[in-house]
């Protein structure tokens, strides 16, 4: 089953500038092992040693925000977006 | 003898920010309509080398309502719908903006933690009583989160030139 990943710009760097990504699987899960398989370098970007996705990563099943659905045991179809969106915030207080 | 960030020379830094004037403004006043609270956007544009040339700003709410005098935050679906409006104009994501009101146009240590575009430039604007003052970018440079820093860098305001060709 083939489906899309959209890739934000700070991550095109590890997929030789592409930022849509073919790749295959019936879950989220293993539509991002496939991703993976393609681009290894991004494992570190993703996820924590302990295999964790990093906290500031959103993964989002078409506008869906997967940890409101099933997490990475999402299900998915052909056709389906999966977007990566690292995420956006700050703000003043402590000057660096 | 030790320069505040303001004072370094053009020369010393290292990136541009390329941004027409129109747009310039428009982030700009975006402070000054949100004041005292923060506003935020994303910067459209291009990558040129070290360089990002922004093409369009797009205006974002700020999600932090629980202290947006302070705090701001971008809902991802929202990016979500900006990064499908930039492929389909063949532009990409390049920076994001957001003020300070009261507070000066520097970076912050919860700007840092919380930055993760690395390649993007972040522009902030300091809003003083509701005025928009200083305009500041700093491009967030380094291979990962471990080694991620700010870098400010210089911002070129192009003017929109009429053609002013004459025919003889």
């Amino acid at each position: 089953m083939s489906l899309k990943v959209s890739i934000p710009t700070p991550l095109r760097r590890y997929t030789d500038g592409h930022g849509v990504i073919e790749v295959s699987g019936g879950s989220v899960a293993s539509a991002l092992e496939s991703l993976l398989q393609k681009y290894p370098v991004l494992k570190k970007q993703l996820y924590t040693d302990d295999g964790r996705l990093r906290s500031f990563v959103n993964v989002y099943l078409n506008d869906e925000d997967i940890r409101y659905l099933q997490k990475a045991d999402t299900a998915v179809k052909a056709g389906d977006t999966i977007s990566i969106v690292p995420s956006i915030a700050g703000g003043n207080l402590v000057v660096g | 003898m030790i320069l505040e960030q303001d004072d370094l020379p053009a020369a010393w830094l290292k990136t541009m920010l390329i941004i027409k004037k129109p747009e310039y403004e428009s982030l700009r006043r975006h402070g000054e309509e949100t004041y005292p609270y923060e506003c935020c956007g994303a910067l459209l544009g291009t990558f040129r080398e070290s360089d990002r040339v922004v093409q369009q700003i797009v205006r974002c709410g700020n999600t932090r309502d629980d202290r947006p005098q302070d705090r701001y935050n971008i809902d991802p679906r929202e990016l979500i719908a900006i990064q499908r409006q930039a492929a389909q104009q063949e532009l990409e994501i390049v920076g994001f903006y957001h003020s300070h009101p009261d507070h000066p146009a520097q970076w912050s240590q919860t700007d840092l933690a919380e930055a993760h575009w690395i390649g993007c430039s972040y522009v902030i604007t300091a809003v003083v009583k509701g005025a928009a003052n200083l305009t500041n970018s700093f491009a967030l440079l380094g291979e990962s989160e471990d080694d991620k820093r700010f870098e400010r860098e210089e911002i070129t305001v192009e003017a929109i030139v009429e053609d002013q060709s004459v025919c003889h």
